[in-house]
């Protein structure tokens, strides 16, 4: 394919889509599926051919909208009138009224508008709206017209140049300047190179690199294919975890049928420019989303961190230099190319450039996918978007970042969301989950279980992380049985305290996280669970009033 | 200043240094000792004792000093008392790990583990001490594993491999249930790959891997990996 023949497939495509008075997307992603999206696809397809409007309306399987807990969720256009808990009998009934007598069904529309309006939809942008298993619905979208661009009008050296004006940092968690990394393994000596997008989310309650994969895999792959184009690359893989199967038969599809129109593989778009994609599969450790345990499952060996230097920038897979990028990171690519890294910079904050997403879950009355510009802060993410926390019940404390993140207190939620801010009181962007917690929870109880997470996934190679974590987890143990100290508390924060500083990889210096801010603003419940053997939530020392 | 020399300070001292020595060997070649467990010179860098973390002034890091290479104008610190604490937190923490009770093992006076707890003034283990015991192969015509002494510094693992070629040794499982084991998680007495080298045993910092009936002393021979690498490279 040559780039004028994408240019009218785009053309082609997008007349096709505009030529349907209506569009019916069918959200049916891993969120979705449960609450029977395929069943709701299904009679959809059947109504709108029983009511014989098939020329005027269009039904497609999309991902998702982010209104994960009031699925299925289906979308109409014009106008984005997005329908909850729809059941195929719905669905016969929307079709009827929406589409054939032009009247939305007030009764079945989503409630909360809030949720949206504090969004800004730059990376899910293609997400609910087009059919992840079909190319052509991408490219009716601009989809790889920034790699066209890159390919036909720019020198790799001037792609790095405008990803570092975005000031982009990395969505992984660690918040490295994107462009900067570009040009360490763009300077690099050594052959091939390599890129990994990073598809390993294992943290509790996240699920954001899941439905990114699930809704619009070609921009993960597209934001790969410039990044190649950029320094140099050959092969690139993305490492997904094997516990993802929608998102891994959707990525496949992806990849297929980009190589079936040459966005993939030789001579890419009739250029010189050759890169192919493979994916490989996590077996089930969490820590092999830590960037140098990927290299090392990546290449058959037991997913286990090894100290840096070297980096992976200059020795990587195979001892080559690799650029490693969260998927996340890499869908932001192909929109600062269409846009311009000037643009991309004025989102967010100055030192923290464009949106995150999040996985909004916990006690929260509309949890779900939400993205907003950096700077956000937590009381807009908590009560704007999500709505309160429901039955009225009073907000405690809000864990951002995952099980390696922190607990914040009321005092904290007018915090603005950036790396920095995190950082400072203790929390970490971590994978981007957000877990609200009422008065209902037991804050010693959540440092427990999240302790107990980390210490099941430790990869078991540093002393700090494998013993200390076991010796925490042993402590909480003996709090719960009513047998704690107060001495607990202060080894508690100094094995915390070692941990963090001494562990090899991000998951260990991280993992003491909850246990620390739960210590530093919660420290009133560890006093009462130790010289009171009480939980005001009720949630501990259930088993001995029982027993 | 000659290409390829580096001056840093190590505790104050002026020391000169080769472009891409780590800390550790600059500190070792003028007589600075940093505690150590995993590492073993010919051997490749674990990192994963941290025992060896030092402070390098303008960094609130802690850097491992067996892995991190030296730098002009680097400002090493190796003792502080921070450093202090922390080491002989490690070392509690190993204690409390297994069943590690010197009066009943093979390498009382000859550990590396009771002479790192003595020299730092390890004098009791704070935490709770792990009494679950690990298996123990006495399956080889003369080498033992006994893995409730094993503080997982994968010496063994990589001397075999790396060393001897033959890679008989590796690991099982993660975290705390981690264990070295033979082959595909055979017996050590059927193995057919192991050529019954001992290197194993010579370079284990602790009694959990032991000739039987040899006395520790003349099992131990920390300089064998380094001492094949020199031959091999001559």
């Amino acid at each position: 394919m040559k780039p004028i023949d994408l240019v009218k497939l785009a053309e082609r495509d997008l007349d096709l889509r505009r030529s349907y008075k209506y569009r019916i997307n069918v959200c049916c992603s891993s969120g979705c599926l449960p609450f029977g999206a395929e069943d709701v696809l299904k009679a959809f397809e059947q109504a709108i051919k029983e009511y014989g409007v098939e020329k005027d309306c269009k039904v497609a399987r999309t991902g998702c909208v982010g209104t994960c807990s009031v699925g299925p969720a289906v979308v109409v256009e014009p106008g984005d009138y997005l329908y909850q808990s729809v059941t195929p009998e719905n669905a016969r009934e929307i079709v009827k009224e929406h589409i054939i007598k032009g009247t939305p069904i007030k009764s079945m529309l989503y409630r909360n508008e809030s949720f949206f309006k504090k969004q800004r939809r730059l990376i899910l942008r293609n997400a609910g709206k087009i059919d992840p298993y079909n190319i052509e619905d991408y490219i009716a979208m601009g989809g790889y017209s920034a790699l066209m661009k890159c390919l036909t009008s720019m020198t790799p050296k001037a792609v790095i140049d405008e990803v570092m004006a975005s000031g982009l940092r990395g969505r992984g968690g660690a918040g490295f300047l994107t462009g900067q990394k570009w040009t360490f393994v763009a300077r690099a000596s050594g052959n091939p190179k390599y890129i990994i997008a990073n598809l390993d989310e294992g943290d509790p309650g996240v699920f954001a690199n899941r439905t990114l994969a699930e809704a619009d895999p070609h921009a993960i792959i597209e934001g790969m294919l410039i990044a190649a184009y950029a320094i140099g690359a050959e092969k690139g893989y993305i490492y997904i975890r094997a516990e993802y199967p929608l998102a891994i038969t959707t990525l496949k599809k992806a990849l297929d049928q980009a190589n079936s129109l040459n966005l993939v593989g030789e001579n890419i778009l009739e250029t010189s420019f050759n890169f192919s994609i493979d994916l490989r599969l996590g077996a089930g450790a969490f820590v092999a989303g830590e960037e140098t345990a990927i290299l090392a499952s990546i290449e058959g060996q037991r997913a286990t961190p090894r100290p840096r230097p070297p980096y992976p920038a200059t020795s990587g897979l195979w001892g080559k230099p690799t650029l490693i990028q969260n998927v996340e990171t890499l869908a932001n690519i192909p929109i600062i190319i269409n846009n311009g890294g000037a643009w991309f910079a004025g989102i967010g904050t100055p030192k923290c450039s464009g949106t995150k997403c999040f996985s909004l879950t916990g006690k929260i009355n509309s949890p779900g996918l939400i993205e907003v510009p950096m700077g956000t802060t937590l009381r807009e993410v908590v009560y704007e978007i999500g709505n309160g926390i429901p039955n009225n019940r009073k907000f405690k404390a809000v864990l951002v970042g995952g099980p390696s993140g922190g607990c914040l207190p009321e005092e904290q939620i007018d915090l603005p969301i950036d790396y920095e801010s995190l950082t400072k009181v203790g929390a970490i962007m971590g994978s981007g989950g957000i877990v609200v917690i009422d008065d209902q929870s037991c804050m010693v109880d959540t440092a427990k279980f999240f302790t107990d997470f980390c210490v099941d996934e430790s990869c078991g190679k540093c002393v700090p992380c494998r013993v200390g974590l076991t010796k925490i987890k042993e402590i909480f143990e003996r709090i719960m049985r009513g047998e704690g100290r107060m001495e607990d508390m202060n080894l508690l924060e100094e094995l915390g305290n070692y941990i963090r500083e001494a562990s090899l990889c991000g998951l260990g210096q991280t993992a003491p996280n909850p246990v620390l801010t739960t210590l530093r603003y919660f420290k009133n419940e560890y006093v009462e669970h130790i010289s009171q053997k009480k939980c005001s939530a009720g949630k501990c020392f259930q088993k001995n009033e029982e027993g | 200043m000659g290409i390829g020399v580096i001056k840093l300070k190590i505790n104050e001292q002026e020391v000169i240094s080769r472009e891409g020595d780590t800390i550790l060997k600059a500190a070792k070649e003028h007589g600075i000792t940093i505690p150590t467990l995993c590492d073993l010179d010919g051997l490749s860098n674990f990192g994963g004792c941290r025992l060896c973390l030092v402070e390098v002034k303008g960094s609130p890091k802690l850097f491992p000093a067996c892995t991190t290479p030296v730098s002009n104008g680097m400002e090493v610190i190796t003792d502080s008392e921070r450093l202090k604490k922390y080491r002989k937190m490690a070392i509690e923490l190993i204690l409390s790990e297994r069943i590690h009770v010197c009066s009943v093992c093979v390498a009382n006076n000859n550990c590396e583990l009771q002479d790192l707890a003595n020299k730092l003034g390890v004098d009791h283990v704070n935490f709770k001490r792990d009494w679950n015991t690990h298996d123990l192969d006495t399956t080889h015509e003369f080498l033992v594993i006994d893995r409730n002494r094993c503080i997982l510094c994968t010496r063994c693992i990589r001397v075999c491999d790396e060393v001897e070629g033959v890679h008989v040794l590796d690991l099982k499982n993660r975290g705390k249930d981690t264990e070295v084991i033979i082959d595909l998680d055979d017996q050590w007495g059927v193995s057919k790959i192991c050529t019954s080298c001992r290197k194993c045993a010579k370079v284990c910092p602790v009694g959990a891997i032991y000739v039987e009936g040899q006395p520790i002393s003349q099992t131990r021979d920390k300089k064998i990996a380094e001492f094949v690498l020199t031959r091999r490279q001559s």
